[in-house]
Parts: structure tokens; sequence; C-alpha cells
């Protein structure tokens, strides 16, 4: 063999596994999903028959697919609104220099840390109808996490402390690289206060807004582990997103077809959404690019 | 009070007001854990009184709950093997040397990180089940290498591509060997790099759920964050013990996150930030 060949084989077998491990266990795995949704795949009656786009028609006709999918928009929705909201207000506040700022910025992280099904353990004993700590301090009782409007919107909170400081430190990063030039300049201009931050801060974090914003919903829309152990998509369903219906279906009622549908649609769900976003990521990366050059 | 004075005031203030926020609810569970089981039930007290450690005794002495920790260390160090093992030469030959389908591979990690797990883990689940590998947790430990590879292999190309030039090609007119060029070169300058992504491989796989759940079936293969959510209570919910062992499970994570964390931010941050 060449010395050229050589090199170009040495070249793919250092990729190579980890290609193959990721088309094996990932991509596969997929493609199989998408196969067993055009199934009827039930393994403990036996059944297992090819049904075409059967398990797509009767999603479409299932209320509680839609029922699902309408409370993961609304979760994506507010967790994702109020997190960039916090965590821009977070950053800035730990952007300033006082002392023991580093040990906020640590503790500040914290949260994020926390397992999704310890943190659903914290929310759900603070939202205790009879011996939750916020009904004591709030003097009322209400049964959060049994009551269908406030179930949801106690996960939203969960949602939000245990994932607001991932976004507040990606701004935090972004924070740091605009040059203090930049704001000298601006201030010689006689801008101040607000028209610093709307004119100079704000248009500069766009490109890391976005990331934020993306990875944010992406994951939001594949919640599973804090809303099943908060609430289990209870009560009557009222907060149960698509992946946790969709491992219902596989998991407790063995449907691997129709399971699976849910699961692609959720899949296409995530993606659409990742799309629209990675398109507005890449507008305002040229942008920056033209303005920088 | 002078201006200043009322700007430093009002900092402290909020920040104060953002850490009573964030580290409210783990400070509320750990004084549900130090509370006798008499009152639990009972608000006030809000503090214990007087605390007790029987709730993390018995946590402890469960041999359910040590197992599962013990497990989740090994899935998660595992893990972190299995990902390097898999993504550091990966990285290091998307990083420096010329590979047709570059931005084919690097296009193809990122689109299956938009994978939500539910739509791999059912067929995974059918393959385990005929491999004989479900409830064994070398089923989970694949499941969250697979999960993690498109982030370890994004994140270590974008450390690698740092490294000087010429010190790879120095080493390569040397003679030195693709191998040997990783474990002299790039391995050691890349060590920072490597310190982040591994703290988030491990942290990762440490809090990771769906995956967990649906490969395991027994204890004895069960990792942390289940063992958490299928907390026995058949009659009465332990809710000190629960507590107790929610505090536990986050030390890991969380001891990582204070001592690394500028390494974590880093990690966190590489690619995305710089652009």
């Amino acid at each position: 063999m060449n010395s050229r060949r050589r090199a170009v084989l040495e070249r793919y077998a250092l990729v190579g596994p980890a290609v193959s491990f990721a088309a094996t266990l990932a991509l596969v795995p997929v493609l199989a999903t998408v196969w067993l949704s055009l199934r009827q795949e039930m393994p403990i009656f036996g059944i297992s028959r090819f049904v075409g786009l059967e398990n797509y028609r009767q999603l479409l006709a299932d209320q509680r697919f839609w029922n699902s999918l309408g409370n993961t928009a609304y979760f994506v929705g507010v967790s994702v609104a109020l997190e960039l909201a916090l965590g821009l207000g977070l950053a800035l506040l730990l952007n300033q220099r006082f002392r023991g700022r580093g040990a906020a910025r640590a503790l500040a992280l914290v949260p994020w840390a926390v397992p999704g099904v310890v943190a659903a353990r914290f929310w759900e004993w603070i939202f205790n109808a009879d011996f939750g700590v916020l009904n004591y301090l709030l003097g009322i009782h209400v049964n959060w996490l049994g009551d269908p409007f406030w179930a949801l919107h106690a996960a939203i909170a969960a949602d939000v402390w245990k994932t607001t400081p991932f976004v507040f430190l990606l701004i935090l990063a972004g924070l740091q690289v605009i040059p203090e030039d930049l704001y000298r300049a601006a201030r010689m201009d006689g801008a101040t206060g607000w028209k610093l931050f709307r004119y100079v801060t704000l248009p500069l974090l766009r490109p890391v807004i976005l990331l934020a914003l993306l990875f944010r919903t992406m994951d939001a829309a594949r919640i599973f582990d804090l809303i099943f152990v908060l609430t289990g998509g209870g009560p009557a369903n009222e907060s149960e997103t698509l992946v946790v219906y969709a491992y219902k279906l596989l998991y407790r009622t063995l449907q691997f077809g129709y399971g699976s549908a849910v699961a692609v649609a959720t899949f296409l769900f995530v993606f659409a959404l990742s799309l629209a976003y990675l398109h507005q990521l890449r507008r305002a990366w040229e942008q920056r690019a033209r303005e920088a050059a | 009070m002078s201006r200043s004075g009322l700007k430093s005031l009002f900092l402290a203030a909020s920040v104060g007001l953002m850490l009573s926020f964030v580290l409210m609810p783990f400070a509320w569970q750990l004084v549900t854990a130090l509370k006798p089981t008499g009152q639990l039930a009972q608000l006030p007290p809000l503090l214990p009184s007087p605390p007790t450690l029987s709730h993390f005794l018995a946590v402890l002495a469960a041999p359910g709950f040590l197992r599962a920790f013990l497990n989740s260390a090994l899935v998660a160090v595992a893990s972190v093997l299995l990902g390097f093992s898999l993504g550091i030469p990966a990285s290091y030959a998307l990083a420096k040397l010329e590979i047709r389908g570059r931005s084919f591979v690097l296009v193809g990690l990122l689109f299956l990180s938009m994978f939500p797990a539910i739509s791999n883990v059912g067929p995974l689940y059918l393959v385990f089940i005929r491999l004989g590998i479900r409830d064994n947790l070398l089923a989970v430990i694949l499941a969250h290498a697979v999960f993690t590879l498109p982030f370890t292999v994004w994140t270590l190309t974008s450390f690698f591509q740092e490294i000087p030039d010429d010190l790879y090609r120095a080493a390569r007119v040397d003679g030195c060997s693709h191998l040997g060029i990783l474990r002299h070169v790039v391995l050691p300058l890349g060590a920072p790099g490597l310190l982040s992504v591994g703290l988030l491989v491990f942290i990762f796989s440490w809090n990771e759920f769906l995956y967990a759940f649906t490969l395991t079936a027994s204890p004895r293969a069960r990792t942390l964050p289940v063992a958490i959510a299928l907390f026995p209570g058949l009659h009465e919910i332990p809710w000190g013990e629960i507590a107790a062992a929610a505090v536990l499970a986050t030390l890991p994570s969380v001891l990582l996150v204070l001592l690394f964390q500028r390494r974590i931010v880093s990690g966190l941050t590489a690619g995305a930030v710089k652009g």
C-alpha cells in the first residue's frame, strides 16, 4: 500500500470508531423508531404488523396527543421566556464588580447541577398541599400539584429554578467578551444607563441570547424527569408533556408502534423549533461578521 | 447616604435576594432531612428541634441506596472514559487533519444531539433485551456515552483547534505517529479541555434519568435518580428519608460545580460563545 493511501486510512481510523458508535446506537435506533411508528407492535399480545401511516392517523385524532403537545408548547414558551429574563438580569447583576463575586457566581450555578429527579423532589416538598412551606408562608391552602391549573405552572417554576443558572452563565460569558472600548465610546457620545444597555449591550448579546434560547428550547421541549416525578403528568393529564405521554405508551402499555409515532412527533417538534433558531442564529452571526469587517 | 453607598447597598440586597432564591429549595430539603419524624407534618416549627441525623443514617443503611450511589458513580466514570476513548481521536482528527466529510461528520453529530432521548430509547430497549443486557449497567453506560458523544466531539474539537499547529507539525516532522502526537502533544496541551468535558459528561450521566429508568428493572442496576424517583412508600411516604436521599444525591455534582466552576463554564461555552 502506498504511503498516501495509508495516511488517509489512518485518519479514518481515528474518526471511524466515534462515527460508527454514534451511528449504531443513536442514528440506527432513531430510524428504527421511525420504522416502528409504521407498525403495530404490542409484544405482550404477540401483535407485530405493518400498518403504514395508520398510527399517524390515530395520532391526529388523539385528543391526548394534542393536549400533551399544547402542554409542551406552553411549558417551553413560558419557562424559556422566564429563564431568559431572569438569566439576563442575573448575568448583569453578577457582572458588576463586588467582593465575593466569584463565590456568588459559583453558588448561582448550583441548581443547574442538581439532578432533575432531585429538583422534582425538592419542589414536590415545597408545593406539598398539607405540609408544604409555600402554603405555610403564604398562609393559604392550595393543592398546587393536584390542581389542573397549577400543576403545570408548578413544573414551570421548578424548571425555571433549575435552568435559569444555565442561561445566566451563557449570557455572562457573552457579556465578558464585549470590549470595554465600545462602552467608553458610547459614553463619550452621551449614552448612559438604559441607552448603553439598549444600544450597546443588547445587540452584541444577540447571538449568545439566541444560542441560550436554542439550547433551552430543545431541552424544555423534551422535558421528562422533572414532570414525571413532580406531577406524573397529572392531574387528569393536565401537565402531561409529549415525552411523558410517549413514555407511558411505550413502557406502561407497551405499544411500541403508537408510542414510537408520538416519539417521532416529539422529535419533529424539537427539530422544527431548532431549525427556526438556527436560521436566526446564522443571520445574527452573519450580521456580526459584517459589522466586524 | 452617598450615592455610591446606596448603589452598593442595592447591589448587596439584589445578590442576597438572588442567592436565597437559588439556595432556598436546597436548604429547605436539608432542614426537612434533619427534622425528627414527628415534626415533618408540622409547621411551625420551621427549624428542627432538636435536629436529628436519623433519616440520613436510615438512607445510608438501606441497601438499595448505597448500591444506587455506587452504580451512578460507576456509570458516570465509565461513560466519561468510553466517551473519551472514542471522542479524543475523532476530535483530534477533526481539529487538525484534513478529513474529507469533516463538516458532514460535525453536522451529523449536531443533528444527533437534537434527538430527544425518547426517540431512540425504544429500539435500544428492544435490542438490549435481545442481547441480554437490559437491567445491566452496561446498557446504561452505552446509552449515556452515545448521548454525550456529540457534545464531547464538538467541544473537544473546539479545544484542540486552539493547540498551535506548529507543535503538531513539528512532531509530525520528527516522525511521530498520530497516536504519538495524541499522547505527547494533544493530551498534555488539551488537558484543560479534557477536564471540562469530563466534568460535564460526569454530571450529565450522574443526573440522567430516562435511559437509566427504562433500561433497568431491578435495584441491582438502578442509578441514583431512578432509585430516588422510585423511593418506596407503600403506606406512608417517608418524607424525611426522601429528603435525606435527595440531599445526598446532589453532593457529587454540586461539589464538582463549586470546585471546578471555571472549567465547567469554559466547557459549556467553548465554541458556543466564541463562535
